[in-house]
């Protein structure tokens, strides 16, 4: 098993052994096959979201270049490479979505929260984003906030969604792997 | 093993299995080699991106006489025995490249008066070849600010048609690789992400092969259009690399100093930064000759034929 | 009800967990043909079941395994296809989570006929919850002895992991799904050479999708015959339709293949007709990549045919009439839908997705998005629909993989039966439908 470097500062003990774990289910030398889901173990330990300090040390941990990381982490759109609100909701608006009225709900959040998509709320506390099908057309429109998805959307349920995260204890972004 | 016949715009010719056709055409020679933005013969993987070089297979072999349902990148396709090839020959391949020349086009600058690369680029001559007159594009083009990656090269990434040629030279020449492409669709960039200077001995060969004028020579920024100096071929006993490379002079003073690049534009061999950078004395190196340019180009003859069929005004 | 091979369980209480799946014949398939058949014998009654690959292109599950390069003295993997993407596409994800045994027991079969030790299923970051609902019910398959070393004493073994992404539509395809499980981004590869020779780290690879896999059990347990015997002649067995928008009933049927489109449309069985008593206007009938059809010409084809779910029958007519089963993501739009608006929200998901490693989908799909913006925002001309024709047209084919085609027939598609609603937003400078 591979050893990671400076791991005490990038992973808690709890997160890196199951770093460890996820890097043994690849060949030896193939440890950069664990990239994307470090990543996201990483996202999750740095508060939602990747500082290229923070992906340094990923590099490091999996021993290839920092630039193989930041190539990686700006491809995919789950990496947050800006500081992010402590609850990311995330609204899809692709065609089914809109059909069932995906775009009033992304007008409403934003009424609601103040902010446009891409944004964070001054507090700190909500981070508003599009994002594209979610594959739960069925039950659109559609939001995910954290790994939990929100069906069959409305106004209200999205005031109530708002609400329940209000308090600012907890953060939508924590260890994806449950 | 035997060679394979294979036809490409109605010419024969015999190669090695496992040529691909565009290397075929290049055996051939002339108005038959398909234009190519990203393949570099040099640079292992390289190709199949810009789509310029795609052609026709009409025949896929004496075997298996079916012609390919779709138009190939000849860069990345290997010949098979008795496969008929159309380039010039294909309406339908020659109105392929009028638009892939369009879509290279629609987020391009267009600054060639104000760019290094004038004289020498590759989308400027595959642009006189295979441009529209006007453009059909009103939107906004899609704007990056230019970099310093390092004290060598500038970086415009307005100008980058994403053909990771420099990023094969940085993981294949160098030992380690500082720049990539980042993001993904029309915001891919190259880049370092955090600004770093991409310093190593090689460094320098990402200006030669860059295609456009995205990576330049910031020790020859602004000196002179490339027309107006003359390339000499000449060398030097370098440590680190051929030391065979062209100089490009004014009178007596080197302006620039560049590898040897063949008539498709890709080098004879690969130099380094201190032959590249730190020689500028004619002093330094035993003057072989002047270096005939055989590409079709400003450079190599100061002026463009007009392609008289498409009453072309030039593209620009 | 049909022949119901991949849902017939799918309400059952509990069924997530192994006893449960157990219980109603789980996990019987394995023991079958880990006891009693060999990989060769495994691989032919799957080219005799016709089954077809159900992620979008169709493509017979028997002959892409039979390309398998067994000859190289390499390790070989089978990967499961887990990225459901494609809007209107939701039915890997109501099926994964719903019963992960039956997702496990196909890539044990699979990896078994193919000789893999070890195996992965991608699934899109987005759905790290079914990550979880699996990686739960593979540890239970461990422990019961389906999964590890030497499995029920057959001497064979296999290690099943799950992968997630990171965002993004290009990972289903096979080529950037390998180059993403290698830790790279999602840039497809240039084929030839086929995974299937030069795959996973190098190495032969077969990719299907997940509910390719999850009818192994089936067809395994009663033969490729009796699935062969199901559907009809060239699309066999059943088929996951994922079917949303204007309907009553949006939600994942099994058809057996053949089911009459408009049966599909209007039965209580099934999406239970259309909303609020609204007229069919359009169906996207295979997910956002195929060409639309307007509603007369979903319900028959243009030789006056019933049209049916089936791969042969939907594609009658070619794509002047006709369109594709995908991979049965089945949008439904009544008249107040406004075709230019739902056609550049799925050319805004391809610009967003293309990886950019191409030219003309990298340049292509954003400027169409920006056109139909205009169009769309009343500030389009006559000139900017043949604009947009023009550019589908030189994206269609031209590229290093199929997303550009998916991004090309939709416009392509939208604007060939329904151009005058086009016209319309132009001459009105406005979308005559917006609220």
């Amino acid at each position: 098993m591979l050893e990671g470097k400076n791991n005490n500062i990038l992973f808690s003990d709890e997160i890196l052994e199951l770093a460890n774990r996820i890097i043994s289910r690849y060949p030896e030398g193939r440890q950069k096959s664990a990239l994307i889901p470090l990543l996201h173990l990483a996202q999750a330990e740095n508060g939602g979201w990747l500082s290229p300090e923070v992906m340094d040390k990923v590099a490091g941990f999996l021993d290839i270049q920092p630039i193989e990381v930041y190539e990686v982490a700006t491809f995919y759109t789950m990496f947050n490479l800006q500081p992010v609100g402590k609850c990311v909701i995330e609204v899809c608006r692709t065609g089914p979505c809109w059909l069932n009225g995906g775009e009033e709900l992304l007008a409403h959040f934003e009424k609601r929260l103040g902010i446009k998509p891409g944004e964070t709320t001054p507090d700190g506390l909500f981070t508003l984003k599009v994002v594209e099908c979610l594959a739960a057309c069925g039950n659109a429109p559609v939001v995910q906030v954290g790994i939990t998805y929100h069906e069959n959307m409305n106004p209200g349920k999205a005031d109530q969604l708002i609400a329940d995260w209000s308090d600012g204890k907890e953060r939508s972004h924590t260890n994806p792997y449950r | 093993m035997s060679l394979i016949k294979v036809t490409i715009d109605n010419i024969a010719i015999e190669v090695e299995p496992g040529t691909t056709i565009l290397n075929a055409a290049r055996k051939i020679g002339g108005k038959v080699v398909p234009p190519a933005m990203c393949y570099y013969s040099k640079l292992e993987g390289s190709g199949g991106k810009c789509r310029t070089c795609l052609v026709k297979v009409a025949q896929g072999s004496a075997k298996d006489p079916r012609p390919m349902p779709k138009l190939v990148p000849s860069c990345r396709t290997e010949v098979q025995d008795g496969m008929v090839v159309q380039n010039i020959t294909s309406p339908e391949v020659l109105e392929a490249r009028r638009a892939i020349t369009e879509f290279l086009l629609i987020n391009h600058p267009l600054d060639c008066p104000v760019c290094d690369q004038a004289g020498e680029c590759h989308l400027q001559d595959l642009s006189y070849d295979h441009g529209l007159v006007e453009t059909q594009t009103i939107e906004e083009r899609r704007t990056f600010a230019p970099v310093d990656i390092g004290d060598k090269i500038k970086l415009h990434m307005n100008r980058c048609i994403l053909c990771y040629r420099c990023v094969m030279v940085a993981d294949q020449l160098t030992g380690q690789r500082v720049h990539g492409v980042l993001f993904r669709g029309d915001h891919s960039e190259i880049g370092t992400y955090i600004s770093k200077a991409v310093d190593n001995d090689f460094s320098g060969n990402m200006i030669d092969v860059c295609p456009v004028g995205a990576l330049t020579d910031r020790t020859f920024r602004f000196a002179s259009r490339v027309w107006f100096t003359k390339p000499f071929d000449a060398h030097r006993d370098c440590p680190k690399c051929s030391g065979e490379t062209v100089l490009w002079m004014k009178k007596d003073q080197i302006l620039r100093v560049t590898g040897r690049k063949d008539k498709y534009g890709e080098l004879e061999s690969f130099i380094c930064n201190d032959c590249r950078f730190e020689h500028k004395d004619p002093k330094d190196w035993i003057i072989e000759g002047p270096r005939k340019i055989e590409r079709h180009s400003v450079i190599g003859q100061n002026h463009y034929e007009i392609n008289k069929e498409r009453k072309s005004d030039g593209g620009f | 009800m049909a022949t119901q091979i991949l849902l017939n369980n799918i309400e059952v209480p509990g069924l997530t967990g192994i006893e449960v799946y157990r219980k109603l014949g789980g996990y019987a398939a394995v023991e079958k043909v880990l006891k009693t058949m060999t990989p060769d014998e495994v691989s032919a009654e799957v080219k005799k079941s016709g089954l077809r690959g159900r992620g979008g292109a169709g493509f017979p599950a028997g002959m892409k395994w039979s390309f398998l390069d067994r000859k190289v003295d390499k390790p070989r993997y089978f990967i499961c296809n887990f990225d459901e993407s494609e809007p209107g596409t939701f039915k890997d994800r109501h099926l994964g989570s719903l019963n992960p045994h039956l997702l496990i027991e196909g890539m044990i079969l699979g990896s078994f006929a193919l000789g893999a030790r070890t195996s992965y299923i991608y699934i899109r970051g987005e759905l790290f919850y079914i990550l979880n609902i699996l990686e739960k019910a593979i540890d239970e398959a461990y422990r019961s002895g389906y999964l590890g070393e030497n499995i029920l004493n057959s001497g064979y073994s296999l290690d099943l992991h799950c992968h997630p992404g990171g965002g993004a539509y290009i990972c289903g395809e096979e080529t950037a799904l390998i180059e993403s499980l290698e830790g790279k981004r999602g840039n497809p590869r240039i084929k030839p050479p086929f995974p299937a020779v030069v795959g996973l780290y190098g190495c032969p690879t077969v990719v299907n999708n997940v509910e390719t896999i999850a009818n192994l059990p089936w067809i395994l347990q009663n033969g490729g015959d009796a699935y062969a015997a199901l559907g009809t002649q060239s699309s066999k067995g059943t088929k996951l339709i994922s079917a949303c928008g204007h309907i009553r009933k949006p939600g994942v049927y099994e058809v057996e293949m053949g089911l009459p489109v408009e049966e599909f449309i209007y039965s209580d069985q099934y999406c239970g007709g259309i909303r609020n008593g609204n007229k069919l206007k359009a169906v996207i009938a295979g997910g956002s990549s195929v060409p639309v059809l307007p509603a007369e010409l979903i319900l028959r084809t243009d030789r006056g045919e019933q049209r049916l779910l089936s791969y042969e029958s939907l594609s009658v007519g070619g794509f002047e009439s006709g369109t594709m089963l995908g991979s049965g993501g089945f949008i439904v739009l009544d008249e107040t839908a406004c075709i230019v608006k739902n056609l550049l929200t799925f050319a805004r998901f391809y610009h967003h997705e293309s990886c950019g490693q191409c030219s003309p989908c990298r340049e292509g799909t954003g400027w169409m998005e920006k056109i139909l913006q205009r169009i769309e925002n009343g500030r389009g001309t006559s000139k900017d629909i043949d604009l947009l024709v023009h550019i589908s047209k030189h994206i269609e084919g031209n590229t290093i993989c199929p997303l550009g085609d998916a991004a090309a027939w939709p416009v392509a598609s939208a604007i060939r039966h329904f151009r005058q609603e086009f016209e319309d937003h132009v001459k009105l400078q406005k979308c005559p439908l917006s609220r």
